[in-house]
């Protein structure tokens, strides 16, 4: 269905004179509405080709894992070192 | 009576010096509890490359809590120490290029392919970005 027959930018119906305009718009897009022929077409074709239009978003079945070890910049590892064995000596019950 | 003060005076200075031994034994093994001695020299447990200790193969529910106590607080060692100057995964990582290097021959550690190796008398096989 268009979109704007639901959510069309007219302000909502307050009087009986809008509320006509609105069935105008949507006789408007009765008339000339092709696409819905077109869907039905799709729809006697088989629910294969009807499918073939959508996008289909399957999960998964394994978890994502998330590479980290591209985040490691090596000139860190460099600056790092020094600070990382004082580390070392300050804690060796748990190295 | 001469002889039995010789032998209590003896016997004190005999504790003496042990307690000494001991205390000089506890100095130069600080901090590292017992249990994770013995399991980093059975090879029970290793290095990893990415700054945290691993369990090789199957082992006891009591190394395998003792390996995820140490990971705890090595995380919060590095989450501390990284702070201001990189990523936790990167003060971690430079942790681990020293531990590697560190470890003594017979210990076991992750190579650069992610697999277990025992240290020898020769240079480990660490990541290539390593310093």
């Amino acid at each position: 269905m268009n979109p704007l027959q639901l959510t069309g930018s007219a302000p909502a119906a307050t009087n009986p004179a809008m509320m006509s305009r609105i069935r105008g718009l949507a006789r408007r897009f009765d008339s000339r509405s092709g696409g819905r022929t077109v869907c039905a077409v799709m729809m006697m074709a088989g629910f294969g080709s009807v499918l073939s239009g959508c996008v289909n978003v399957t999960a998964p079945d394994k978890p994502i894992v998330i590479e980290l070890n591209i985040n490691i910049r090596q000139e860190v590892i460099y600056r790092l070192s020094q600070d990382a064995e004082n580390t070392i000596k300050e804690n060796e019950g748990v190295f | 009576m001469n002889k039995t003060r010789f032998s209590s005076s003896a016997a004190i200075a005999g504790v003496l010096a042990l307690s000494f031994l001991g205390g000089g034994m506890a100095l130069a093994q600080e901090g590292r509890d017992p249990a994770y001695a013995a399991a980093r020299s059975a090879g029970q447990v290793g290095e990893q490359k990415d700054g945290y200790l691993g369990v090789i193969g199957s082992q006891p529910a009591a190394i395998q809590a003792m390996v995820r106590d140490i990971n705890n607080r090595r995380r919060a060692i590095y989450t501390d120490k990284a702070a201001g100057k990189s990523t936790i995964e990167e003060y971690a990582f430079a942790t681990a290029c020293r531990l590697i290097s560190q470890t003594k021959p017979g210990e076991k550690y992750q190579a650069a392919d992610g697999s277990w190796k025992t240290r020898d008398s020769g240079a480990p096989d660490r990541d290539a970005r390593c310093p």
